[in-house]
């Protein structure tokens, strides 16, 4: 009998405990508060090698603030693959950290659920001022004529990264400058089991940012004045057809290459694979894979031939990641503290130093580290001639219609289909249809 | 303990009415009443099961359901009351087969019948084999059950991204094989995109689902009496014969259940096309469940995404339901 009992209590106490866990939490409020002043939450994007590089380095920083401050910073740093995933679980149950990093792309869309603290005049001034950030970042932050979601962080921007050694020995001088060049280049290059140029066929985001500033290049916007989607305009077919092409027209792109996703086309320009990458601050992952500074080389991306010319045409999108603070923070005054002290002047040197990023704080970037060549071109490439990916809320639905389709596009390619531009703007044309305004 | 179980009840009995529990509380706990005790006490064990049961399935279950009547775009999950309520249009999207999204997803339904239908096929037809194969006792039985196994005992996540890596179409083993040193094609296939990504889905799906097909049948064949199949052979019946007479028929029960669960895993299953194929997956390789992940957690639209889950949930309701009909039926009238 007593074990019985024992065993009904026992059960009792379980379900009495479930119970409770499973309708406990769930306090979400708008304001935000300084409830909690002395700790802060802190999801940090995955930007050094690995998950535990990055502890290593924002560590120290952390103790930093904690030593000015005597604000204690809970770090996690989360994967890309699943970070927005946990923005998205942590908008919907109002439990998420306190201060986020976010890639720059999604700003508008999590701008639209209204979970972030919004960066009007008075959140900036607590942080220094608008003024000290490039413009074209902070208009990588939210909707145009809303306050930014969000601060920049880090920036980062596309450039032409070329194997020196395949270049001369095809007797190439200079890396093109543009489209036209380029394949001309191409052409020499591609023989002999090796090819000019790497792409991320199945890389939905990297097709989206290289068709994107494609699409600026023909006038095409993806979307119209009012933010409705506009993927079959002229321009917008062009844009993918031209990128596609590199594989299916011009042959100067390894068919391999429509199935890339996980940065293989890096692998194969260190090996000496592919002549050319498009790519995002590529030194590190050089590095890693036993290439030396001085066998590759930098430009800015090509442009078409013509007005407006190098320097002036788009040639990138604006890249990088921004700073987001959650409103029902029990620590809005430590948050946006936290917040200072990351874009402060030297912690933006000390962190894009080691990131290999460019920092969107004005000062920070008059460091001399930031005039090594590499970084020269991606900092000119942000200053002049980079534009944002669209600021709508449903950029998130863009990135996954039309990547697919361009996706789509290069197994067409690869498996030796036609790509014409009916077939290109067919492709889009669904894509279009599947976004719900 | 078996004391103080037989006499309880009778203590029971006297002190009811009684103030309960009033003379002897400092020496004993509080009782459980005896109708609590005798009828209950089966309920208060299942207590914690089924609180689990309702947190874990049926409420996200429910909130699922709400959610399809709902407009759940991002710009209203952070205050999900707000969403305004569309009445049955999320399921009109979705079932709008002249419309991209229902045509898409009739695709989708389709891809994964075909899928479905050979995954488990071949799934049960390789554990069946496996199963009867090594029935006879020889030298290496036992290892090569425990090699038959390994796949299921793999992390799913673990073994899947390994057969991706080996279908790469540069660098893979499969290509290596069938084109480098076979030179069966003319060119390295694709595998991960394009038309032939369908069958990377089912090589990989049947190679992760048959050990479970060969672990059940291997255990339900160990209860076919030995006899039956000596009488059959003196009986003069040959090999396919015993297979097809005793065999099979005595695992029928086992089947039964074995081909339902093998359907409703496969039918539903994510991991799979996830890991090989990421967030996009071939058109030819569309599976329902990455099809509605991609329609509500990558573009944000959770409403649609919920009308289609409830729609798969019915669809496997009904397919459950009929089969169960039909093949209880079936075991009925061959006992009759």
């Amino acid at each position: 009998m007593r074990h019985l009992r024992a065993a009904a209590a026992i059960t009792l106490a379980i379900s009495v405990a479930a119970g409770v866990t499973g309708c406990g939490g769930g306090t979400s409020s708008d304001g935000g508060s300084n409830e909690s002043p002395k700790t802060l939450t802190y999801w940090a994007s995955n930007q050094g090698p690995s998950i535990e590089a990055d502890k290593k380095i924002l560590t120290p920083e952390l103790k930093k603030f904690e030593k000015e401050t005597g604000i204690k910073v809970k770090l996690e740093v989360v994967p890309w693959a699943d970070l927005l995933n946990r923005i998205l679980a942590a908008t919907t149950s109002g439990q998420g950290p306190d201060v986020l990093n976010i890639g720059n792309t999604w700003s508008a869309s999590l701008q639209a659920t209204g979970a972030l603290l919004p960066w009007d005049d008075k959140n900036f001034e607590a942080i220094g001022g608008r003024d000290r950030f490039i413009d074209s970042a902070v208009a990588s932050a939210g909707k145009e004529g809303e306050p930014p979601a969000a601060v920049p962080l880090y920036s980062l921007s596309y450039a032409l990264y070329y194997n020196k050694k395949m270049f001369a020995d095809a007797g190439i001088t200079t890396p093109p400058a543009t489209w036209e060049q380029l394949v001309k280049d191409g052409k020499k290059l591609s023989k002999d089991g090796k090819w000019a140029l790497g792409a991320e066929g199945s890389n939905l985001s990297n097709n989206i940012h290289q068709t994107f500033v494609l699409g600026q290049q023909h006038e095409a916007d993806f979307f119209d004045a009012e933010g409705k989607a506009d993927f079959t305009s002229d321009g917008a077919v062009a844009a993918v057809k031209q990128y596609v092409d590199f594989m299916a027209k011009d042959k100067i792109v390894a068919p391999g290459n429509a199935e890339y996703a996980q940065n293989q086309s890096l692998t194969d320009f260190a090996k000496g694979k592919t002549a050319m990458v498009l790519w995002q601050a590529a030194a590190t992952t050089f590095a890693a894979q036993g290439m030396k500074p001085e066998d590759w080389g930098v430009a800015p991306v090509p442009v078409p031939a013509g007005a407006p010319g190098a320097g002036k045409q788009t040639n990138s999108m604006v890249a990088g990641i921004n700073m987001a603070v959650f409103k029902n923070t029990k620590n809005i005054d430590g948050a946006k503290e936290f917040v200072k002290f990351m874009t402060s002047d030297e912690e933006q040197k000390i962190l894009c130093k080691t990131y290999g990023s460019i920092p969107p704080v004005k000062a920070a970037q008059e460091d001399p580290a930031f005039a090594a060549p590499e970084l020269k071109v991606l900092r000119d490439t942000l200053a002049t001639s980079a534009a944002p990916l669209p600021q709508v809320p449903n950029e998130s639905q863009f990135e996954t219609a039309v990547g697919t389709a361009v996706k789509e596009l290069f197994a067409d390619a690869a498996a030796g289909k036609p790509v014409t531009t009916e077939s290109v703007k067919a492709r889009l044309e669904k894509a279009q249809q599947t976004m719900q305004q | 303990m078996t004391a103080t179980v037989t006499t309880d009840p009778r203590v029971d009995k006297s002190a009811r009415g009684t103030s309960r529990g009033s003379g002897g509380a400092r020496r004993r706990l509080p009782r459980i009443p005896d109708r609590i005790r005798r009828g209950g006490l089966p309920y208060l064990l299942l207590l914690p099961a089924v609180l689990l049961e309702l947190l874990i399935h049926l409420i996200p279950m429910i909130v699922g359901i709400v959610m399809s009547f709902r407009q759940l775009t991002q710009f209203f999950i952070s205050n999900w009351g707000a969403a305004p309520w569309t009445g049955l249009e999320n399921y009109s999207i979705a079932v709008d087969f002249d419309a991209p999204i229902g045509e898409a997803l009739l695709h989708s339904f389709f891809v994964t019948c075909v899928f479905t239908f050979f995954a488990v096929g071949l799934a049960w037809l390789f554990g069946v084999t496996a199963a009867i194969l090594l029935q006879e006792n020889f030298r290496g039985r036992g290892f090569l059950r425990a090699v038959f196994l390994v796949p299921y005992a793999l992390p799913v996540y673990a073994a899947v991204i390994t057969w991706a890596f080996m279908f790469q179409r540069d660098n893979g083993l499969v290509n290596h094989v069938l084109h480098d040193q076979l030179g069966l094609t003319d060119q390295p296939s694709f595998w991960l995109i394009g038309d032939n990504s369908i069958y990377a889905l089912i090589i990989v799906s049947v190679w992760k689902g048959w050990p479970f097909a060969f672990l059940m049948l291997m255990a339900a064949l160990q209860n076919i009496p030995r006899e039956l199949y000596e009488a059959a052979s003196i009986d003069g019946a040959g090999i396919w014969q015993q297979i097809r007479r005793i065999t099979l028929p005595s695992l029928r029960p086992v089947n039964q259940v074995l081909v339902l669960v093998l359907f409703l895993w496969t039918f539903n299953d994510f991991n799979t096309p996830y890991v090989l194929f990421g967030k996009s997956a071939p058109a030819n390789a569309d599976l329902i469940s990455i099809h509605i992940y991609q329609s509500s957690f990558v573009t944000w639209n959770f409403g649609t995404g919920s009308a289609m889950s409830v729609l798969l949930l019915l669809f496997l309701l009904v397919v459950t339901a009929v089969y169960l009909f039909f093949t209880s039926r079936g075991r009925k009238g061959s006992r009759a």
